[in-house]
């Protein structure tokens, strides 16, 4: 893997490597090289699947970090390419041309995290909220329980432990 | 709204051209009924009698807890030998089971289903999340309160239940059903606007009529 | 035979005994079924309760009026068929209506029913109705042809259209049967009458996994409570006549109870052991070896 990594080197500009276990590296590329690298990739070194298409949102930096996990599947590893992409113009090229099923993770993306993949199929179409009309829900700055009190009507009289605390308590009640 | 139930000009087989409107056309806005038990006691609790030995589950599951029915149908649990059985549609169902989580896109299909069953029909909460919300309860797209949407007769607690607390279930929806308070379809009539409301609050793109049956 | 007003009377009560047999024969076949697969099974009489559950809903809609007389012509199918067949030989209380050319009649009747529940399935406009109708009646077709070719045949055989003669030509010990008399013609009707049971490997018109239970997915309540009387009746009306044509009827209630019985396991064994077929390999199964068949006997009768 290490001179795979290398020889990507030498072509496309990597700022960041880890190699998290012997089957599975993650590298960082700039965005405008992304798709090429996704591109070569897949055409000359043999990952040609496209396991998933995710995203993270690093909120403090004002960063989307999309992951194209790919793998090869002649020496069984992953790599994953990361991508930071500004988080208020969160536009990214598509990859559709690639695999036809990006097509599905980018419509998710789109509407999950509000990452815009102009020239993607039904990209616009909503995937599975329907009709939804606040900020995308898998933004960070989204609080989902003021949203669900707000919305869905919560049964009172819940209460919430400390697992850690409460079992201890069930466990050994003399201490 | 989709396109599909938009007004628009259609030209007919024999080349007159006619207006379609598909929420006049196709669906009926009557909103739903009342229907009264019968007067004679004893007729209606012979009724009640047959409905809870025949309890015919529309086969839909709308979140986890599907898993759990799957063997009562199995020679383990056998639910048949109770008189439950699973019927594909809904107009054939009486009991409809919520298994599990219900999320806002599957609620509009649930509030479809449920209205196109023949009365009088019964809905089972399974598991705590028809209940509080359980484990999703400050989740962004699953509701936490089944009552608010559906007149809910019975529920089972637990995350999730063991086939077997089904089973316990379904027998005292049983007992509910033969002392008559399973009224659950003259509920839903009578609170329609209420039901109504708290369902167009969260299903944002009401593309349906409002009782659709 | 001239006619008796008393004879509706008696018809509506040997009606009465054959629903109850038929009710209670389905009740013990879907147990029958469940013990095959290693389960306890429904209680004998869930049939019963399912009838009256249905029966006994409170609200009801409807499609039109052809979904209104769907379910009505299925039962006046499976009451004609009934009614026009003796049931008891040589009995004046459950001779039914039958009359000279009652053999003709019946065939119509048998075919009636599924043309009616077509119209009024496809009045209720659930794309699957639509599916399990065309399944339906491309299958029905497939297997009317083998069915009417036996009947026909028997009717060469024994020089007859009625069905009181057919029974009394046969009288008299089980060698008169048709079933020894005419061994081919019995296995073109055993194998026709597959067909008509509507059971696996024939079943593929309702084929609840796949299209939703097939042309009654719209019907509901007391529409289905109509249909369910009628499935417990046609089965057993199909059974009496092929009781009848050949195996030599009955002269009591007893042996004729028996025979119905033995009879409609044959469908019940066969569906329990084989899978169901597509509609068109179903079709072509009929088409390809039925159907030869069919005129090899109907040869064979006439000229042997």
């Amino acid at each position: 893997m290490k001179e795979l990594i290398a020889r990507l080197k030498k072509q496309f500009k990597i700022t960041d490597e880890v190699y998290q276990k012997p089957d599975q590296t993650y590298i960082t590329v700039p965005q405008e090289q992304a798709v090429a690298l996704v591109t070569h990739l897949r055409d000359y070194e043999g990952f040609n699947h496209l396991v998933l298409l995710t995203a993270v949102d690093w909120i403090e930096e004002n960063l989307f970090q999309l992951i194209y996990l790919l793998n090869n599947n002649d020496f069984k590893a992953d790599l994953g390419v990361r991508v930071m992409i500004d988080r208020h113009e969160a536009t990214m090229t598509s990859i559709h041309h690639l695999w036809k099923a990006a097509a599905t993770y980018q419509r998710e993306l789109k509407e999950m995290f509000g990452i815009d993949f102009p020239g993607s199929p039904r990209v616009d179409e909503p995937f599975i909220l329907e009709g939804w009309d606040n900020i995308p829900p898998y933004r960070r700055d989204f609080d989902t329980k003021k949203y669900s009190e707000e919305t869905y009507f919560p049964r009172p009289g819940r209460t919430t432990h400390d697992p850690a605390e409460y079992m201890k308590k069930k466990l050994y009640p003399e201490d | 709204m989709k396109e599909e139930f938009e007004k628009r000009i259609v030209t007919g087989p024999d080349g007159k051209q006619f207006e379609v409107d598909p929420m006049k056309d196709y669906f009926c806005e009557d909103r739903p009924q009342v229907h009264q038990p019968n007067s004679n006691t004893v007729i209606e609790k012979f009724m009640n009698w047959a409905r809870s030995e025949s309890l015919w589950i529309l086969g839909f599951g709308t979140g986890c807890g599907a898993i759990e029915m799957r063997p009562l149908m199995t020679p383990r649990f056998d639910a048949y030998r109770y008189g439950i059985q699973w019927r594909p549609t809904p107009r054939q169902a009486n009991v409809f089971v919520i298994s599990g989580y219900l999320s806002v896109k599957t609620l509009k299909r649930v509030v479809r289903s449920y209205e196109q069953m023949q009365g009088p029909k019964y809905v089972v909460g399974l598991g705590s999340c028809t209940i509080n919300g359980g484990m999703y309860w400050d989740s962004y797209n699953t509701i936490n309160r089944l009552d608010y949407y559906l007149p809910v007769d019975i529920y089972i607690a637990g995350c999730m239940p063991r086939p077997e607390s089904l089973l316990a279930g379904f027998e005292q929806l049983k007992k509910m059903i033969k002392a008559g308070e399973c009224e659950g379809q003259n509920k839903y009539a009578e609170n329609f606007d209420w039901y109504k409301a708290n369902q167009k609050k969260i299903i944002k793109d009401w593309d349906m009529p409002d009782y659709n049956w | 035979m001239d006619f008796k007003p008393i004879q509706i009377l008696y018809a509506l009560w040997s009606f009465s005994i054959i629903l109850n047999i038929g009710l209670v024969l389905q009740g013990i076949v879907r147990k029958i079924g469940a013990r095959v697969g290693r389960r306890y099974g429904i209680r004998f009489y869930q049939p019963y309760i399912d009838i009256v559950k249905n029966y006994s809903l409170r609200s009801s809609i409807t499609h039109g009026v052809m979904f209104y007389l769907g379910p009505v012509f299925r039962l006046t199918g499976g009451m004609g068929v009934y009614f026009f067949t003796p049931i008891i030989y040589g009995s004046v209380y459950f001779g039914n209506f039958s009359f000279a050319g009652d053999i003709v009649l019946v065939l119509y009747f048998i075919f009636f029913g599924s043309l009616g529940m077509a119209l009024g399935a496809g009045e209720g406009g659930h794309p699957y109705s639509a599916i399990g109708v065309g399944r339906g009646l491309a299958q029905v077709t497939a297997a009317e042809i083998p069915l009417v070719m036996a009947i026909i045949g028997v009717a060469m055989h024994y020089e007859s259209l009625s069905v009181t003669e057919i029974v009394a030509a046969q009288q008299g010990g089980i060698m008169n049967w048709t079933l020894m008399t005419n061994p081919l013609i019995t296995i073109l009707g055993l194998i026709a009458f597959l067909g008509a049971m509507m059971r696996s490997p024939f079943d593929v018109v309702l084929a609840p996994q796949e299209i939703p239970i097939g042309p009654p997915t719209e019907y509901h309540s007391s529409f289905l409570g109509v249909m369910q009387t009628n499935r417990s009746v046609f089965p057993m009306a199909k059974t009496v006549l092929f009781v009848n044509i050949f195996f030599g009827g009955a002269t009591n209630w007893a042996a004729m109870i028996l025979k119905i019985f033995l009879l409609y396991m044959w469908p019940v064994v066969v569906g329990v052991v084989f899978p169901r077929f597509r509609v068109d390999q179903s079709i072509r199964w009929w088409y390809k070896y039925a159907l030869p068949l069919g005129v090899v006997a109907i040869l064979v009768t006439q000229y042997f």
